[in-house]
């Protein structure tokens, strides 16, 4: 049972993956986690505001119960899956965020420097989790999808927008690693 | 009730998942995109292989739910500028703020609490293309 408390490698992870993918395919829903962000909005009475958000959200009631799950799962897995939650990148990515001022890695699950207590009165770490939450929703709803319903599940279904949508991931997220990660960091 | 049940397993599952992996780590998106690494690829690239030769079955096998109604994968909605943008606005969050918006919640579940600056800010984004929407390519 030890291997369960350590890291899971990528043989195990990825197939799982799939494996929930074909539990939601087979309870008749499909694997696409991003459309709870625009049911949240509608829960909260957004539809007020826009016809976008003016739908029945009792229909996508099983996807808000799909990422209540995904929470406790969270729980489970940090306190009592784990003896040591830190992820052992490779040497070169730890003295490249070194050099960016992030010295955590390797030795932590999220860095310090921006999902920290100490970060969470810091109003730039702040203001870059907001932001980076800004782009994640609008994005994901903009493009319909994000890395479950276009990575995961639209191209295990040969779907032409979904590659699109994933070489948008890549460009987007290159283009702020190499480019703008500089500048911010 | 049975249902519910079923979702709600199965999404505690997938939060184990996604923390046990790492995918919900903020190194690993990073080393990612920096090609330093095959451990994110070797996820998405085994679920995809698994994933395509699964539904290619479910859908010749015309295979039935596990409640025996008939199964339907529904096609993506032709287009391009909405992929193509979109995706390129959530690529720049996801690098930035290194979690996508499955692990969000798994994160919060584990006790990051500043993981919920990112929830409120995703679900400003989705508002805020919810209110835009017209005004934009698709």
């Amino acid at each position: 049972m030890e291997f369960i408390l350590e890291p899971w490698p990528w043989y195990v992870a990825g197939p799982l993956i799939a494996l929930v993918m074909f539990l939601l395919i087979f309870m008749g829903k499909k694997f696409g986690m991003s459309s709870n962000l625009e049911t949240l909005c509608t829960v909260c009475g957004a539809g007020k505001r826009s016809d976008y958000f003016n739908v029945d959200w009792k229909a996508s009631r099983w996807n808000l119960i799909v990422i209540l799950g995904a929470a406790i799962g969270g729980f489970f897995a940090a306190h009592l899956l784990s003896t040591d939650t830190s992820v052992e990148i490779s040497a070169e990515t730890v003295s490249n965020l070194e050099g960016l001022g992030f010295f955590s890695a390797g030795e932590a699950y999220l860095p310090e420097r921006l999902f920290s207590m100490e970060a969470f009165t810091d109003i730039g770490s702040l203001a870059i989790l907001l932001i980076g939450g800004l782009l994640i929703g609008f994005g994901a709803r903009y493009a319909a999808g994000c890395t479950s319903g276009h990575a995961i599940s639209g191209l295990s279904n040969l779907q032409l927008p979904s590659l699109i949508a994933v070489i948008g991931f890549f460009i987007g997220g290159l283009v702020m690693v190499h480019l703008l990660f500089p500048i911010i960091f | 009730m049975k249902r519910t049940a079923g979702y709600l397993l199965i999404g505690i599952f997938f939060g184990i998942v996604m923390f046990k992996s790492e995918a919900a780590s903020w190194f690993r998106i990073y080393e990612m995109f920096r090609f330093e690494a095959f451990h994110m690829y070797g996820i998405i690239g085994s679920a995809l292989i698994i994933g395509i030769i699964g539904v290619q079955i479910i859908k010749r096998k015309h295979l039935k739910s596990f409640f025996g109604e008939p199964i339907k994968i529904a096609s993506k909605e032709r287009g391009f500028k909405k992929y193509f943008f979109g995706g390129i606005i959530f690529g720049l969050g996801w690098a930035l703020a290194g979690a996508c918006p499955g692990p969000i919640y798994t994160l919060i579940g584990a006790g990051y609490i500043s993981v919920v600056v990112v929830l409120i800010g995703a679900l400003g984004g989705a508002f805020l293309y919810g209110l835009l929407r017209k005004h934009l390519p698709h």
